[in-house]
């Protein structure tokens, strides 16, 4: 981390470069639990974010007094304490919110993302910068669970923050499509929202032509073959080397002083 | 001497993918004969729908994908019959047109088309309306003159999977009973079935294996096997859906493997599932294992190079 960058950059980049959901590919399990609602995928992006920027706080205020050795319980310690106000308010002022998320708001504890950003950023940075991380981070994450939620809840109910849409229900011609609000449309939706920001974040970030499974680029991609074929360059020999030169390449017999027959050898 | 080196086939031959697609969709035309005098208008209606849907949207995918347009190779045209023929008549137009949209767009283009499809398009499309939809897709019905009751409208009655008293196995070889479009006669299903193997589309393992082990098993289990294979998908699955070029076996012993396993999911879930019917899911289960089935039967190439894959 010692390139420099600017806070702006740091607040950003968590919206669509890194975003941690749909580009890192953490905390996949409330995202696809939760997000059943539009509301739903709100307040659980906006639970996220307030644990995000103030463990991010904290771990950077505190990265130079916690030893190394146990840093991770020390982090767990910090972001359960948040977890645990998050949903003392939740419970008191949101309750219907608090019993839709159920399990998945203590769950926040163990949140991929949040022990990522402290563990990656916060543990190495000034105060500012982690908040700003934080920050965009939740901002990433609530945007995505917020369009995950509100996709599958005007497809899957009808609806959209409870208020139901003309010419979709009971008595009309359109009807909520089911498998929307369960989960393999929750897969669908999100694989959908994976491609489109793949290709947003080409259109904005790439500075060459990539692939969108760059690995130096996009963490989510799933291996060096798929990368070659996406790249429409599959490597059959090492590099510089013919097929002569590597074992098996070539059948044996057709092989003379470790070179392939050529036309002039059978003449 | 010289050698041309190129990348396979070398041989080419006349079978081009529209003249198989077209067989099939000659081998289908009996079965959607019959569906006429069962159901009447609405059942060729909503097959027209579905086939229109389903090649539109294969040309607007390959228009915004920029793929070359391939709609000429009919294979949009099977796809939409075979996904009218698992519907009941009486669907709602805007849901057999979302099930072309799921098969074409999202299952055969997402994944690159055809050729590159993990499943079958039309049983994902049912599939997907099917869990979507749970009223209208078992909202199943028979023209009232087959009742006796003497109208020309659609009456709702049950099948025979979900009601196997007093069938007949006339009536169901015929085709008088309710069920979805393409599946109540098996008549005309072994007719298109027959005329496929005459003109050497597909070979008989997979629909031979499939029915024989369903209705062993369901034999076995100590119920009626020839009501499972005439009232049910069955012979649909069977002859046209399990036996889709892209999702199936190539060799011979694949091809057991695949029909064996489809035979016993089958029967599986039409005795202990919650749905009387369980062929398309069977298929779709077994079109995901097809690559490993593939993979485990692959034939040894003579003379070849060993490799590791």
């Amino acid at each position: 981390m010692a390139r420099k960058t600017s806070l702006g950059r740091e607040l950003t980049k968590g919206v669509l470069r890194d975003n941690p959901l749909l580009i890192l590919l953490l905390g996949l399990c409330p995202a696809l639990a939760v997000t059943t609602s539009a509301i739903n995928g709100l307040g659980m992006g906006v639970a996220s974010t307030f644990v995000l920027v103030m463990s991010n706080l904290i771990v950077s205020l505190l990265r130079n007094v916690i030893p190394d050795k146990v840093r991770i319980p020390a982090y767990i310690t910090i972001i359960s304490s948040l977890v645990t106000m998050v949903q003392f308010v939740m419970q008191g002022y949101v309750p219907a919110l608090n019993q839709a998320l159920g399990i998945f708001i203590p769950l926040i504890t163990v949140n991929c993302i949040i022990l990522g950003r402290a563990e990656a950023f916060a543990n190495r940075n000034t105060p500012l910068a982690s908040v700003l991380d934080g920050l965009g981070m939740g901002i990433g994450f609530t945007v995505a669970l917020f369009l995950i939620g509100a996709t599958r809840e005007i497809l899957g109910n009808g609806s959209i923050f409870g208020y139901f849409l003309p010419f979709v229900g009971e008595g009309h011609m359109l009807k909520p499509i089911m498998i929307f609000a369960m989960p393999p449309g929750g897969f669908a939706v999100f694989g959908l929202l994976i491609a489109i920001t793949q290709r947003l974040n080409n259109k904005f970030y790439a500075r060459q032509p990539l692939g969108t499974m760059d690995r130096a680029h996009f963490p989510g991609s799933i291996s060096a073959r798929t990368d070659a074929a996406m790249h429409g360059v599959e490597q059959r020999f090492p590099e510089g080397a013919s097929a002569a030169q590597v074992p098996g390449a070539v059948p044996e017999t057709l092989k003379k002083d470790g070179k392939p027959i050529k036309e002039k050898d059978q003449q | 001497m010289y050698l041309n080196v190129s990348a396979s086939p070398h041989v080419r031959d006349s079978i081009t993918t529209r003249r198989l697609m077209g067989d099939v969709v000659i081998a289908l035309i009996p079965a959607l004969i019959v569906s006429y005098f069962i159901f009447g208008w609405r059942a060729v209606m909503l097959t027209a729908v579905t086939v229109a849907a389903s090649v539109i949207f294969e040309w607007l995918s390959q228009l915004v994908m920029k793929r070359d347009q391939t709609i000429g190779d009919l294979s949009a045209v099977v796809t939409g019959v075979l996904l009218a023929f698992c519907l009941p008549p009486e669907l709602p137009i805007w849901m057999a047109i979302f099930g072309a949209f799921v098969a074409i767009v999202v299952v055969k283009h997402m994944f690159g088309g055809l050729g590159a499809n993990i499943a079958n398009p039309a049983i994902v499309g049912r599939i997907v309306l099917a869990v979507s939809f749970a009223g209208e897709m078992n909202n199943f019905g028979i023209l009232g003159r087959f009742l006796g009751e003497g109208q020309a409208d659609l009456v709702a009655t049950a099948t025979p999977l979900a009601n196997p008293d007093n069938v007949k196995y006339l009536d169901l070889f015929l085709g008088r009973h309710a069920g979805t479009i393409g599946e109540v006669s098996a008549l005309a299903l072994l007719v298109g079935f027959a005329y496929l193997l005459f003109r050497g589309v597909i070979d008989a393992w997979i629909p031979v294996t499939y029915v024989g082990v369903t209705a062993l098993f369901v034999w076995i289990l100590g119920k009626d096997p020839l009501l499972h294979i005439l009232g049910g998908g069955l012979l649909l699955g069977a002859i046209f859906m399990a036996t889709d070029y892209v999702t199936s076996p190539t060799t011979t012993k694949g091809k057991i493997i695949f029909g064996v396993g489809a035979g016993l999911l089958t029967g599986l879930f039409r005795l202990f599932a919650a749905s009387p019917e369980g062929v398309s899911y069977a298929i779709l289960l077994m079109n995901i294992m097809n690559p490993h089935i593939e993979r485990w039967t692959r034939n040894k190439t003579i003379g070849g190079v060993d490799y590791v894959a």
